[in-house]
């Protein structure tokens, strides 16, 4: 059944101290290939059937309101089979 | 006079603050999440804890509770509003403040003693500081980073709205060193340490955050 999938990452700009930490984590344990890490949230919604585009606008607008906050997060909304 | 305090599922410095209402001559109202009923009162105070388990994000889900419907109508129309820690995160997922708090900067939840210098003396909270005034509250918390976009940032400054700063080496990452900041009409105020917690030297290590409760006192019976 396909699910909708909103992935919430904090906006470029806005210090992501989790992120630093896996990114210094990383070389310790081998790692070396990474330049930088961001953390993000990932939620995944069933609805019955198939998402429609009203209820995938709807998503919309929840992610907006609850799942992000847009002061320091950016979101995307997408279907996943 | 009436201070509302609200108690939310996760909730821990309730009582701390309807003490310190209560020692600043006030009288302390409990409120709770699930009741949109203000019970007349003519101030409220988010207490901290972690309301709802800070799932999602701090404040995130509270922000949703029926008593917040009320408080931010009220508030809007200018009631004086104190969030405290979990209570400034509400405050600015509400879109009450601007801005929001993150992750210390370290990832380490602090519990400390912390000094901070009082620079705005206008608001409902604290007309009873001096400008330039150090306190000495505590501060505990895991995610008080200020953090705001840059045009914010220089419209808090601009408009002299940053309550109070933090003294020294910062915390927690915020920017400008930002403890606390209140709204255009300074009814609404958000600060990240606990002045509820230093009423009296038997229990905090100061009485410095009294003036907190006795300012929004003082602020009732001037207008």
């Amino acid at each position: 059944m396909a699910k909708i999938v909103v992935e919430v990452m904090l906006k470029p700009e806005i210090l992501d101290p989790q992120g630093k930490a896996v990114a210094s984590a990383l070389p310790r344990l081998g790692f070396t290939f990474a330049t930088s890490v961001r953390q993000g949230k990932r939620f995944e919604i069933e609805v019955a059937g198939d998402p429609t585009p009203a209820q995938l606008a709807e998503v919309e607008k929840a992610a907006g309101t609850l799942l992000a906050n847009p002061v320091i997060e950016n979101y995307t909304v997408k279907v996943e089979k | 006079m009436r201070v509302g305090v609200v108690t939310f599922p996760g909730t821990l410095d309730d009582r701390d603050a309807a003490r310190a209402v209560v020692a600043a001559g006030g009288q302390a109202i409990s409120l709770w999440h699930n009741d949109a009923d203000l019970k007349s009162v003519d101030a409220v105070v988010l207490p901290g804890g972690f309301s709802y388990g800070d799932y999602l994000r701090c404040g995130a889900i509270s922000r949703f509770a029926p008593v917040m419907k009320s408080i931010i109508n009220r508030a809007e129309g200018g009631m004086p509003l104190l969030g405290i820690c979990n209570g400034f995160q509400v405050l600015c997922e509400a879109h009450l403040l601007p801005g929001a708090l993150t992750r210390n900067h370290e990832l380490h939840f602090l519990c400390r003693d912390q000094v901070i210098k009082i620079e705005n003396n206008n608001s409902s909270w604290t007309l009873n500081y001096e400008i330039g005034q150090e306190i000495l509250i505590p501060l505990k918390n895991g995610e008080g980073s200020f953090q705001c976009d840059d045009a914010t940032l220089a419209q808090l400054e601009g408009q002299n709205r940053i309550i109070a700063r933090y003294v020294g080496e910062n915390p927690n990452g915020s920017r400008n060193l930002i403890a606390g900041i209140t709204n255009a009409r300074g009814n609404i105020v958000g600060l990240m340490p606990h002045p509820e917690h230093a009423i009296d030297p038997l229990t905090g290590p100061s009485s410095d955050g009294l003036a907190f409760f006795t300012s929004v006192l003082k602020a009732a019976v001037n207008s």
